[in-house]
């Protein structure tokens, strides 16, 4: 195990007293082992109680620990120090409203979220009696991947348009969407087209990418938003070109 | 909210977001190298303008094509064409997957299947332009 001085810039705002965020610098003994967030829990371990910032489980599972690590979003928790040469820069996640130091306020992408109805809508009410709702291992397969999302928010952070019109529902909360939308057992999809099929729905993506490149358990939202495209303009020709064969 | 002041707001730049990663430069790239495919359609219009108007402006359309600068900038449009074609092929996996039982399809045979069909279509248009 050995031992350097990492040099953290970490990005401070107290709503209190600041009229604006200013950058702390901490000279930080760290393992060669550590991960950004230990660098971050012995800063307030040890040297400033003050530093705020969220974190649970340190293995990449809970979402909460997003941060921007030298401009790009990142688990602080998955950011081995060991990739990084120099300063580090520790910032919030960008596009949200920061609460305090590196503490974001997320009540706009908790918001969508339910917006969007991310749980299974089944197309018939059955009683417990009727069992369960069985589907195969290929139809599991279909959508799999999409329910890995851990909700960290870092494809909101790289997403340029959502910095730019947050009004945009947004890679994860759409992909979700998605997710129930493509399973066998689901029959909610008219539910939910009414919000991701919208202006501020997938038609305010503009396939950048940058949300598939950033996501931390490798789900693919900018595929999750084309393929929503394609099936809304699917439905759209069908709805206009042949009268009778949708409702 | 928040019970203890008021958060924070950092403003994104309207005008040089993407200047803030090479990711997103080389979107911008793939979306402003449409124009040479606009570019393109203005001077096949333009040649079908000088073909209604008669043989003498066809003939100076065509000179003005074969022309030093003509063919520079057909050569530059091609360029950029290519590149513009080639990164929307890069992306088709993501908005087509293909299912197969519980596999996918790898991205690489449906990039192939594009670049095949282009190179088909490519052919096909160079025989009946009398190339062959």
């Amino acid at each position: 195990m050995s031992e350097r001085i990492v040099e953290l810039e970490v990005l401070r705002f107290n709503p209190e007293t600041d009229a604006e965020p200013r950058f702390q610098r901490y000279s930080v003994p760290c393992m060669n082992e550590w991960v950004v967030l230990d660098a971050l829990n012995h800063v307030k371990e040890t040297m400033d109680p003050t530093l705020s910032y969220r974190w649970s489980c340190h293995m990449a599972v809970c979402g909460s620990c997003g941060m921007m690590i030298n401009g790009e979003p990142k688990l602080a928790c998955k950011a081995f120090l060991r990739e990084y040469d120099g300063v580090i820069r520790v910032e919030p996640l960008a596009h949200f409203p920061i609460q305090r130091d590196l503490v974001t306020v997320i009540d706009d992408f908790v918001t969508k979220l339910k917006r969007v109805k991310p749980y299974l809508i089944p197309k018939q009410d059955q009683p417990v009696e009727a069992g369960e709702f069985k589907q195969s291992p290929a139809e599991l397969k279909k959508y799999k991947q999409y329910t890995l999302c851990i909700n960290c928010m870092l494809c909101y952070a790289a997403c340029p348009e959502y910095g730019l019109v947050p009004k945009f529902i947004g890679p994860a909360a759409i992909s979700l969407a998605h997710r129930y939308n493509e399973d066998s057992r689901d029959g909610g999809r008219e539910q939910r087209q009414q919000e991701i099929a919208s202006n501020e729905g997938v038609w305010e993506c503009s396939f950048v990418g940058a949300c598939s490149e950033v996501c931390p358990e490798h789900v693919d939202p900018a595929g999750a938003l084309q393929q929503v495209k394609i099936k809304s303009t699917v439905d759209w020709y069908q709805e206009h070109l042949l009268p009778g064969s949708k409702k | 909210m928040s019970a203890h002041g008021k958060p924070y707001v950092r403003e994104v730049s309207r005008y040089r977001w993407f200047l803030r990663s090479p990711r997103y430069m080389r979107y911008m790239v793939r979306e402003v190298t449409c124009v040479f495919i606009a570019l393109h359609a203005l001077v096949l219009l333009v040649g079908l303008k000088r073909l209604s108007e008669g043989r003498e402006a066809w003939e100076t359309f065509l000179d003005n094509l074969t022309a030093p600068f003509g063919v520079q900038l057909q050569l530059l449009i091609l360029a950029f064409a290519i590149y513009h074609s080639m990164s929307w092929f890069n992306v088709t996996p993501k908005a087509m997957p293909v299912q197969i039982g519980e596999k996918f399809l790898p991205g690489a045979v449906i990039i192939g299947a594009h670049y095949a069909g282009w190179f088909i279509v490519s052919i096909a248009l160079l025989f009946l332009a009398g190339v062959f």
